[in-house]
């Protein structure tokens, strides 16, 4: 099974559970490492954060790991990228959550969810698409995916913020629970979760990584 | 719209999924990856393992079993039972677990709710209540006590109380468990779960009493509650999961169906 499918990190920065997402990735062909520091990037064809918690301990264990520099290069050069949950809220610019400055490639901040009857948001919801993406290729609009959080990234309106947005859900308000901006990718939700929805969303995730891996060699091939 | 979650309760003894009345009478029934597979492919929303091994230094076990079943059941999984101090909580998360439900650690120490809830964020951490009727109250308005130990040492904690500081202190999500309904199969106490519900804003998890689908709609509908647990029911397969969110679906509550598995 090694050697096979692209070769993804599952960045670690003690933020709990990553059996989950490292099987869940596994299962749709990839092969996974994980990453406690940047020299396990080295290879990689895509990054995946994951993570729940808080933005301020996220973004300083990922700092005194040495990641998070080699984390915002890959961003910037538009190399595969997937944030789930946390790993989406870092992103932004900024977390109201405890005033942390995340990593500021898209525009917006990390807001509390308004008018929540319920908070943290816990349990499955809807995802509803504001925009067709290949993440979400075979998957029905308006699919529940399993949700754990209390706040959410809030795209800048105007400032090509708007542009981001491929799905909403509803808790009180809607909020944005999936991104995508080029190879950047995020989603709110917890795909290895998810139940089948939410392997199928990884495979498609690995899917475009493979494709995103090898257009030079394809064209070569071809 | 955010779906009402039904949660199968798997009691684990020594690494092997048992039955019986909560803590006598075990019989064994099976590894728990493979029931726990089974019912995330049947619908379930979420999946509770509680811990009732009798001896700690055979805790080993059931990390490796939390560590199977999260390679094989993608839907969210909680673990109780015993968990007593952060690292112990953190092994259990690493292990592939995605929440720990605090019980008579959190009574003996509420710290300790607050310090996990720092390491690892509310959302991972569940406060489970075991709430006894007070039968000296007569006439007046209702009153539950706090109980420990499995349920069987009283405290003089009053439940609802005790609920409103567990969220004060960072619990993400109560576990309401009545001692009196649990094992009976004469539905949940919703007059309890609305005591609670109607004082946090925090997920409310329902349980002890289940008998039939109409208990599930009464928690969430009359009890207030997000999501319900329960056990016998299912381990012993008088109604399944599908039949149970049928119900809930007829009674206009948002469920999530998995048609695939429909019996």
């Amino acid at each position: 099974m090694t050697g096979a499918g692209p070769r993804i990190a599952v960045v670690d920065y003690g933020a709990g559970n990553l059996v989950s997402i490292e099987q869940g990735l596994t299962a749709s062909g990839a092969t996974v490492a994980i990453a406690r520091g940047p020299a396990d990037l080295d290879g990689a064809d895509a990054i995946v954060v994951p993570g729940v918690g808080a933005a301020g301990p996220a973004m300083r264990r990922l700092t005194s790991r040495g990641l998070a520099e080699p984390i915002l290069d890959w961003i910037r050069a538009d190399r595969p990228f997937l944030g789930v949950c946390l790993g989406l809220q870092l992103l932004f610019e900024s977390s109201d959550e405890d005033g942390a400055r995340t990593f500021g490639v898209l525009p917006g901040r990390t807001a509390r969810l308004l008018d929540a009857p319920t908070l943290p948001h816990i349990g499955w919801n809807q995802v509803e698409r504001r925009r067709d993406h290949a993440l979400f290729d075979g998957i029905a609009d308006g699919a529940d995916f399993y949700f754990v959080h209390s706040y959410a990234g809030a795209p800048a309106a105007g400032r090509r913020g708007d542009d981001l947005v491929v799905a909403e859900t509803e808790h009180g308000r809607p909020f944005v629970s999936a991104v995508a901006r080029g190879n950047l990718l995020g989603v709110q939700f917890h795909p290895e979760r998810s139940g089948a929805d939410g392997l199928r969303l990884l495979a498609n995730f690995v899917t475009l990584v493979g494709a995103a891996a090898r257009p030079v060699a394809a064209g070569m091939a071809g | 719209m955010l779906r009402r979650r039904v949660i199968p309760c798997l009691d684990v003894a020594d690494g092997r999924v048992v039955k019986g009345t909560r803590f006598v009478d075990l019989v064994d029934e099976g590894d728990p990856p493979d029931l726990a597979e089974r019912y995330a492919l049947e619908g379930a929303d979420e999946l509770v393992f509680l811990d009732i091994t009798a001896a700690p230094e055979r805790r080993g076990t059931l990390l490796d079993i939390v560590e199977r079943t999260a390679r094989r059941a993608f839907i969210p999984l909680t673990v109780g039972g015993g968990v007593r101090t952060v690292t112990e909580m953190r092994d259990v998360l690493r292990a592939g677990a995605d929440k720990v439900s605090l019980n008579t650690a959190a009574v003996a120490e509420p710290d300790l709710v607050a310090r996990c809830a720092r390491r690892f964020g509310s959302q991972a951490v569940v406060v489970a209540i075991d709430a006894r009727r007070d039968p000296s109250v007569g006439d007046g308005p209702a009153r539950w006590s706090v109980a420990v130990k499995g349920g069987r040492e009283a405290t003089d904690l009053d439940a609802a109380a005790w609920a409103e500081r567990a969220v004060e202190l960072g619990a993400g999500e109560l576990l309401v468990t009545s001692i009196d309904r649990d094992g009976t199969r004469s539905g949940y106490d919703t007059e309890l779960l609305r005591a609670i519900s109607s004082r946090v804003s925090v997920p409310v998890i329902a349980s002890g009493g289940a008998s039939g689908p109409d208990d599930f709609v009464a928690a969430v509908r009359d009890g207030g509650a997000d999501a319900v647990l329960a056990a016998s029911i299912f381990h012993r397969r008088i109604h399944s999961i599908a039949s149970v969110k049928a119900a809930m679906a007829a009674a206009g509550l948002p469920v999530r169906l998995v048609p695939e598995v429909a019996a």
